[in-house]
């Protein structure tokens, strides 16, 4: 049986396993100095612990970091890797590089259970849930990690579906005594799982953005079937019942479908919806998948829905496309080659 | 941070119910029944836990909308934390639910409903609801015995209600899986809704295999486990 990691785990954690090994209390916070500023790669680099504590720990658990085993890299500069995780399954992060900053886009678990009808990484299914080493892995295994200013949790899998790891993920990057980021250069991203959004909410000082799409259920739910238990109301009441204060961001995320949710009902629902929400709305170029019947709309069209938008009151930006040529952008992640398709129940 | 309480949390407040009924109808899977105490809609889903702080996991209700009980059919899962424990419960035993919500309901139109597995939970609340005049139900199951609940339906739905059976076969069975029932059809009903409830491998592959069968997006609504 595999050894468990050490990366990944909280100061807490590290505090059992130093108890479980003896250890004095102050080596949790020596680890995790190590794990999560030093960066280091191997037990053996833990220098201020003693040869026989890390004789002991390697014993026990093995360090948990994994290098990519893939990488692409788009015309536009983006590059997308990809991470084994487990025994014939994958995952991907995408590296963004812009003028001004560097995001990461993250996964939270291998494929997805949402089944979105535009998005790639549900047509490969569900396989896994990521744990908070593999999660943060994506960040310290990056080669650019030290040029990365924000992290977005966008990638493959749907975060509030896997609310503790992600919960610990972020407990590990936001942390005095782990990587220190701030809690504002973290989004993460739901389709709106309301309990797992308010126990977020509750608990982290990250940004949050939802998917929205459509102000209207009944469309909403043929583009997502999660509005079948968690339609838009219940969502934005759930939102609208905390104070985001000046530095927390919510945003809404809207991918721009020709005909479909790019009228002017859909801008002045959009209003309505949101009215008195401090908050803005990410448009987002749909990029097609195999199969799908829909299409995107055009630049001006999104133009014109972001100006209607902003004489609303709305905040509204245009998302700019990045990686598409090696299937880095949103919605096209995917491992559903790469994995081995388990048994179904039909 | 947190201000009142919402409509959205209201929903999940969990109360404790005594078990009244269980059975086990296959090998893993499970129905249990507590008494109905608020309406629903067939097709609506409750909350479930087993004690205060539990993360509750969402089930669809399989009773019939008139009937004394609100029953969930689930199977046991690998890695789950909350089935095994639900299957290990006996009659009498506390159980915390949540008033039903959700709006995976169907009503009077002509429809196809597609299921897999437990995703028939949903149907067969439909089913008990008398809602099945003008539908087809399609079930996929692996072997013989998974066609729950199929000695109510088979007798009043009849040659609407098809049982795919990838594994084994059996009397009445299309054998095969319900994806390639489906890829099968040379005519399919365009007009018509088309429900699916089941693994998110069935519903994103069922769905697919209507698309590329001329079924318009918007006449296809999924629910999926998760």
């Amino acid at each position: 049986m595999e050894k468990p990691s050490l990366f990944g785990k909280t100061l807490d954690e590290l505090k059992q396993v130093a108890s479980k090994l003896d250890l004095p209390k102050y080596a949790a916070k020596q680890m995790a100095e190590w794990l999560y500023k030093k960066n280091v790669v191997s037990i053996e680099e833990m220098s201020n612990l003693s040869k026989k504590t890390r004789e002991d720990l390697a014993t026990n658990f093995q360090m948990g970091k994994v290098a990519h085993s893939k990488e692409q890299v788009s015309v536009d500069g983006t590059k997308k890797y990809l991470f084994p995780s487990g025994q014939n399954k994958f995952i991907e992060a995408a590296y963004i590089p812009d003028e001004d900053r560097a995001t990461l886009c993250v996964s939270s678990q291998v494929g997805c259970k949402m089944g979105c009808l535009f998005c790639m990484t549900g047509k490969q299914g569900f396989q896994s849930n990521l744990s908070a080493g593999e999660i943060v892995n994506q960040i310290f295994s990056l080669p650019e990690k030290e040029k990365l200013t924000n992290i977005v949790y966008m990638g493959m899998g749907e975060p509030f579906d896997n609310l503790q790891e992600v919960l610990k993920s972020l407990e590990i990057l936001t942390s005095e005594w782990g990587a220190g980021m701030s809690p504002r250069r973290i989004t993460v991203s739901t389709i709106g799982i309301v309990p797992a959004m308010e126990e977020f909410l509750e608990k982290s000082e990250c940004h949050l953005a939802v998917s929205l799409h459509t102000p209207f259920d009944e469309e909403r739910r043929k583009l997502m079937p999660i509005n079948t238990v968690y339609p838009i109301n219940k969502v934005l009441s759930e939102v609208r019942s905390w104070d985001f204060g000046k530095q927390r961001r919510l945003s809404f995320e809207y991918i721009m479908f020709k005909d479909l949710n790019d009228t002017t009902a859909h801008v002045n629902e959009l209003a309505r919806l949101l009215n008195g929400l401090r908050c803005r709305i990410n448009l987002i170029r749909f990029h097609p998948i195999p199969d799908t019947p829909l299409l995107s709309s055009d630049s001006e069209k999104m133009e014109s829905f972001k100006a209607a938008l902003e004489v609303k009151g709305i905040t509204t930006t245009i998302r700019r496309s990045r990686g598409e040529d090696i299937y880095a952008a949103c919605g096209l992640l995917s491992t559903k080659e790469l994995v081995k398709k388990e048994e179904s129940d039909y | 941070m947190a201000n009142s309480y919402s409509t959205a949390k209201s929903d999940l407040q969990l109360v404790p119910f005594e078990i009244s009924r269980k059975h086990q109808l296959a090998e893993d899977v499970y129905l249990i029944s507590v008494p109905r105490k608020s309406d629903f809609e067939a097709g609506q889903v409750v909350a479930v836990s087993l004690s205060d702080g539990q993360t509750p996991r969402l089930y669809s209700i399989a009773s019939g909308n008139a009937g004394p009980e609100i029953s969930i059919l689930f199977n046991i899962k690998k890695d789950g934390f909350l089935s095994p424990q639900l299957a290990n419960s006996k009659e009498g035993d506390r159980i915390l639910v949540s008033a039903p919500f959700g709006n995976f309901t169907c009503r009077d139109e002509k429809a196809c409903w597609i299921a897999s597995g437990t995703g028939i939970a949903p149907f067969a609340s439909m089913f008990f609801s008398g809602q099945w005049k003008g539908k087809t139900l399609i079930h996929g199951g692996r072997t013989v015995d998974s066609f729950y609940f199929q000695d109510d339906i088979a007798p009043v739905m009849k040659e609407s209600y098809i049982r795919c059976c990838s594994q084994e076969n059996g009397l009445g069975l299309y054998q095969g899986r319900l994806t390639s029932y489906l890829k099968e059809q040379t005519y399919l009903d365009l007009s018509q809704k088309y429900y699916l409830c089941g693994s998110p491998e069935m519903v994103v592959d069922v769905r697919d295999i209507l698309i590329s069968k001329k079924v318009p997006f918007e006449n296809i609504i999924s629910e999926i486990y998760f």
